[in-house]
C-alpha cells in the first residue's frame, strides 16, 4: 500500500518534471529556431565581407543620431506618460478602462499613416517631428506596463507613509517610485529599443537627412542590394542594443518585487487633477489622429465600391485579426513561461536580454534570415505562418515585461500562508495563482495582438502569400494616385484604430479578476 | 520551497492554449509540396496588391495550371529574396524587376534563357535582354497642378527650366535612395546633363528650393498641390499615368484631369519577368510569361496597374488617351551601366542634395 503510494508520488513528480522541462525547452526552442538560427545564418553568410564597407564618416553620424534620439525619446516619453499613467491606474475615473484601451491605438498605426498625418500637420524634415512621433507611439508602452503594476500597489503603504507625515511629493519619490522602478525600467528598455530601431518614422519624417542604423540597413539592402553591408550594420545594431540592455539591467539592480494586491485603484485620489491630465494627454494624442479622421471623409463610401483591383477591406480586417490572434497566442505561450522562469531568479536578467533581442534586430535580417534558414527540413519559407511568427518574436518582450512583475507576485510565501490556513493546492491555484496568470496572459496577449495589428517592420521582408492585412492594404492604396485611393487609405486607418481599440478593450475585460 | 510546484499554474494553462493555437491556424498553413499543376509567381507588393481571382483564370482554363502569387515587399526586397534563394527557389517565375535592378538580376544569372512565342508582338523599342521579358513600362514624368499655372506662368517645358527662379519652391521630388520614381528622375537628369554636369544641375535645383521626400506617397499626397495632394507645391515627380488615375479614382467623377504631364525629361521604367533558374516546371513557367504577353492579359495592365502594355496589339483605355500625354523621347539607360554606377550616383546625389 505504502509502496504503491510512493510509486504514484514518483509518477506525479515525473510528470511535473516533464511539464517543467517542456515549458522551459519549448519557448527557448521556438526562439532558437525562428530567431537565433535564421539571424545567425544570414549574418554569418554575409557580414564577413561587409565590415570593410562600414568605414564611412556618415556611419559615425548615424550611430550617434541613433543613440541620441533614442535616449531623448525614452526620457521624454517617460516624463510625459507618467501623469497619464497615474491618472489611469490610481484614480477611479469614469471610463478608465476605455481610456486605457484607447491609449493603445496610436501604438498600432502603420508608420506610413502616422508619417502622412505628421506630414499633413507640416511637421516634417526635423528632429522634433521624429521625437514627437516616437512619444506618440510609445506612451501606450508606459501606460500599460507601468500602469499594470501601479494599479495593484497596496494602498496601505501610502496610508502608512502619510500617517508617518510624508507629503505627497515625498511619498512619490520615496515610496511609489522605488516600487515602480522594475516596471519603469522594463518600459524604458522597450521604448529605448523601439526608438533605437525606429525605421518608418525616421525614414518618412527624417527624409534621410536623419538616419538610424535601421534606416541605413534598409537602404543598404534594398537600394544598394548590398547584403554584406546590411549584415555588418545589423551586427553593429544588435551589439549596441545588447550592450545597452545589459548595462541597463545592471544599473536597475533588481529590487524585491513590489507588494501587489488585487484591490482596485483608490477612489479617494483627486479626480479633478486626473481628469485634467487625461483630457490634456488625449487631446495631444488626438491631434494626428484627427488629421487622419478628417482626411478619411468620403473614404468609407469608397471602401464599399472598392477601388479597382484592390482586395476586400473586410477580408483584410479578417486577415489582420487572425494574424494578431495567432501572434498573441504564440507570444503568450512563449512569453509567459519565460517571464515565470525569469521572475525573481538569477537568470531573469539573461532572459530579459534574450527576449529583447528580436526587437533590436532589423527587419531585413529577420526576413531574409527566414529565407536562408527555413528551407529545410520542412520548407517554411513561403508558409502563411511566418508572418504571425515574426510578429510574435517582436511581441514576446512586451509579454515578458508586462507579465513578469505580476507573476513574481506568485511567491512560495503566499502559497505557504494559504496552506497554513487550510487551502489545498487546487484552491491555492484557483483563488490566488490562476487569476494572476490569467490577468498576466490577457495583459501580455493584448499587447502582443496590438504589436501584430500594427505590423512593425518585422514583416516587410517576409514573402507573403495572398493574405493582405490592413496595414498592407493601406500601404498599397497610398501607393496609387487619386482622391478615392487616398481617402480609402485614411478610412482604413480609422478602421484599424477602431479594431485595435475594441480588441484591446475586449482582452482587458477578459483578464479582469472575477471575484 | 518545492521546485516542482512552482510551474503548476502555467502547466495547466498549456493544453488549453494549444487548442486555441490550433483554432487560429490560417487555412493552408500546413504546406504540402506543390503539385505539378500549380506554379508560383514572386512579385512586388504593388503588382500583387491588384491581383484578383480573375487575373490568371484565363491561364488556368487554357493550361490547367493554376498560379500561386507571392508578394515579396518592394522591388528591392523581392530581388534580394530571389537572389538569396537562387539554389532552391521559392517561385518559378519572377516578375517586377525593373531596368534599375535588372543588371543585378542578370549578373546573378537568375533567369533561364528563353524567348516566349508572343515576344513577336512586343513593342520593338523595348529591350529584351537574355531571359528577361518586358511585360509593361511606365514613364516617370513631372506632373503639374493645372490650377497653379496660366499664360503668365506656363508649366515648365523642360528639365532646364526647373532651375529658373520663376519656379522657385515649386518642385517636390523623391529620394532616389528609397524611391523608385526618385531614382528614375535622377537617372533622367544624369542622362540629360552627363557627368559631372548633373551635380551642377542638382545644385541649381537645391538653390531653387527643391523639396525631397522619402517616398512617392509623401511627395504626391503630402507636398504636391494637384489632384488629391494636400501640399502647396505644384510640381512633382510622378508618372505619365497619374492624371488618368486622378480621373478614374475620383468620386464624383471628374470631367477633366486636375493635373498634367510634362513630356520632357521622362524616364521609361521597364518591368521584366523571367523564368527562375532551378525551377522544377520551366515549361509551365514559360507558358505563364507567354500568357502575360497575351492581349487578354496585356489589355488589363493599364487600368489595373497604371502602367503601359509592352505589346503593340492592344488598345489603351480612353482615359489614358484623353488625360495623359506620351513623352516623345523618353529617356532610357543601359541596365549594365545603371548596375555599375547606381550606388555611387545615389551617394553623390545625397552629398549634393542632403549634405
Amino acid at each position: 500500500m505504502d509502496r504503491r503510494r510512493l510509486a504514484l508520488g514518483r509518477a506525479k513528480l515525473g510528470r511535473a518534471a516533464l511539464g517543467r522541462a517542456v515549458l522551459t525547452v519549448l519557448p527557448l526552442a521556438f526562439l532558437g529556431y525562428f530567431f537565433a538560427y535564421p539571424v545567425g545564418r544570414i549574418l554569418l553568410m554575409s557580414a564577413g565581407e561587409g565590415w570593410g564597407n562600414l568605414n564611412t564618416p556618415r556611419l559615425a553620424g548615424t550611430v550617434w543620431f541613433t543613440f541620441w534620439q533614442a535616449s531623448v525619446s525614452t526620457v521624454a516619453t517617460l516624463l510625459l506618460a507618467m501623469p497619464l499613467t497615474w491618472a489611469l491606474s490610481r484614480v477611479s475615473l469614469p471610463g478608465r478602462r476605455t481610456f486605457t484601451a484607447l491609449v493603445t491605438v496610436p501604438f498600432v498605426l502603420p508608420t506610413v499613416v502616422v508619417g502622412s498625418a505628421f506630414v499633413a500637420l507640416g511637421w516634417t524634415g526635423s528632429v522634433w517631428a521624429i521625437l514627437a512621433a516616437h512619444i506618440f507611439y510609445n506612451v501606450a508602452v508606459v501606460v500599460r506596463l507601468v500602469g499594470g503594476v501601479w494599479s495593484r500597489l497596496d494602498p496601505t503603504i501610502w496610508e502608512a507613509s502619510a500617517v508617518l507625515g510624508a507629503r505627497p511629493a515625498r511619498r512619490f519619490w520615496n515610496v511609489t517610485l522605488p516600487l515602480l522602478r522594475p516596471a519603469l525600467a522594463a518600459a524604458a528598455a522597450i521604448v529605448f529599443v523601439f526608438s533605437f530601431t525606429s525605421f518608418g518614422v525616421v525614414l518618412i519624417l527624417g527624409q534621410l537627412r536623419y538616419r538610424t542604423l535601421e534606416v541605413a540597413i534598409y537602404e543598404a539592402a534594398t537600394s544598394f542590394l548590398d547584403l554584406p553591408s546590411a549584415a555588418a550594420l545589423s551586427v553593429l545594431q544588435l551589439a549596441c542594443v545588447a550592450l545597452l540592455l545589459a548595462t541597463a539591467g545592471r544599473l536597475s539592480n533588481r529590487l524585491a518585487p513590489p507588494r501587489l494586491t488585487t484591490s482596485l485603484a483608490s477612489p479617494r485620489r483627486s479626480r479633478r487633477t486626473a481628469g485634467i491630465v487625461v483630457a490634456v494627454s488625449f487631446g495631444l494624442l488626438a491631434v494626428p489622429l484627427l488629421a487622419l479622421a478628417r482626411r478619411s471623409v468620403g473614404g468609407f463610401s469608397a471602401l464599399a465600391t472598392r477601388p479597382t483591383g484592390l482586395g476586400s477591406p473586410l477580408a483584410a480586417v479578417a486577415n489582420s485579426l487572425r494574424t494578431a490572434a495567432l501572434a498573441a497566442v504564440l507570444a503568450t505561450l512563449v512569453g509567459l513561461p519565460l517571464a515565470r522562469m525569469g521572475a525573481g531568479r538569477r537568470w531573469g536578467r539573461a532572459i530579459d536580454l534574450l527576449v529583447m533581442l528580436p526587437l533590436g534586430t532589423s527587419a531585413v535580417t529577420v526576413g531574409l534570415g527566414f529565407l536562408v534558414a527555413l528551407g529545410e527540413p520542412v520548407d517554411l519559407r513561403t508558409s502563411p505562418l511566418l508572418i504571425p511568427i515574426a510578429h510574435s518574436l517582436v511581441a514576446v518582450p512586451f509579454v515578458v515585461r508586462a507579465t513578469g512583475p505580476l507573476l513574481s507576485a506568485i511567491r512560495p510565501a503566499i502559497r505557504e500562508a494559504a496552506a497554513v490556513l487550510g487551502a489545498n493546492r487546487q484552491q491555492v491555484w484557483t483563488t490566488i495563482e490562476r487569476p494572476i496568470v490569467a490577468r498576466a496572459a490577457a495583459l501580455g496577449g493584448g499587447m502582443a495582438a496590438a504589436v501584430s495589428l500594427g505590423e512593425f517592420g518585422a514583416s516587410a521582408f517576409i514573402v507573403r502569400p495572398e493574405s493582405t492585412t490592413l496595414p498592407v492594404l493601406i500601404a498599397r492604396l497610398l501607393a496609387r494616385p487619386g482622391a478615392v485611393n487616398f481617402s480609402a487609405a485614411m478610412a482604413l486607418a480609422v478602421v484599424l484604430m477602431g479594431v485595435t481599440g475594441l480588441l484591446v478593450l475586449a482582452v482587458d475585460r477578459l483578464g479582469e479578476p472575477r471575484w | 520551497m518545492a521546485p516542482q510546484e512552482k510551474e503548476t499554474p502555467v502547466r495547466r494553462v498549456w493544453p488549453s492554449l494549444l487548442l486555441v493555437v490550433a483554432g487560429c491556424l490560417p487555412e493552408g498553413s500546413v504546406v504540402p509540396p506543390p503539385p505539378a499543376e500549380t506554379i508560383t509567381l514572386l512579385s512586388h507588393d504593388s503588382f500583387v496588391g491588384a491581383v484578383t481571382d480573375d487575373t490568371f483564370s484565363a491561364f488556368a482554363e487554357e493550361t490547367g495550371v493554376s498560379v500561386k502569387v507571392l508578394a515579396g515587399g518592394d522591388a528591392g526586397a523581392m530581388l534580394n529574396q530571389a537572389i538569396l534563394t537562387k539554389d532552391n527557389p521559392i517561385a518559378d517565375v519572377l516578375f517586377g524587376v525593373d531596368d534599375t535592378f535588372l543588371g543585378r538580376a542578370l549578373d546573378e544569372e537568375l533567369f533561364l534563357d528563353f524567348v516566349p512565342e508572343r515576344a513577336t508582338s512586343l513593342d520593338p523599342r523595348l529591350p529584351v535582354p537574355a531571359g528577361a521579358i518586358p511585360i509593361d513600362y511606365g514613364d516617370v514624368c513631372l506632373n503639374y497642378d493645372k490650377s497653379a499655372f496660366d499664360e503668365s506662368l506656363p508649366p515648365p517645358a523642360t528639365l532646364e527650366t526647373l532651375i529658373d527662379p520663376a519656379y522657385r519652391g515649386m518642385l517636390v521630388v523623391e529620394n532616389p535612395a528609397t524611391s523608385s520614381p526618385g531614382l528614375a528622375f535622377l537617372l533622367a537628369t544624369i542622362d540629360r546633363f552627363g557627368e559631372p554636369g548633373w551635380k551642377d544641375y542638382w545644385t541649381g535645383l537645391v538653390a531653387n528650393d527643391v523639396e525631397v521626400t522619402a517616398g512617392w506617397d509623401q511627395a504626391y499626397y503630402g507636398s504636391f498641390s494637384g489632384g488629391a495632394g494636400e501640399g502647396d507645391r505644384p510640381l512633382v515627380v510622378s508618372y505619365a499615368s497619374s492624371p488618368p488615375a486622378e480621373v478614374i479614382f475620383s468620386d464624383p467623377r471628374l470631367a477633366d484631369a486636375p493635373t498634367g504631364v510634362i513630356t520632357d525629361g521622362c524616364y521609361r521604367q521597364v518591368e521584366f519577368a523571367g523564368v527562375l533558374m532551378g525551377t522544377k516546371y520551366p515549361l509551365e513557367a514559360g507558358r505563364l510569361i507567354d500568357f502575360m504577353l497575351s492581349p487578354a492579359f496585356q489589355s488589363t495592365i493599364p487600368s489595373t496597374w497604371f502602367v503601359y502594355p509592352a505589346v503593340t496589339n492592344v488598345t489603351l483605355p480612353t482615359e489614358f488617351v484623353e488625360f495623359s500625354e506620351t513623352p516623345s523621347a523618353p529617356i532610357t539607360m543601359d541596365p549594365g551601366l545603371i548596375e555599375e554606377n547606381r550606388n555611387r550616383w545615389i551617394e553623390e546625389w545625397t552629398a549634393v542634395v542632403l549634405p
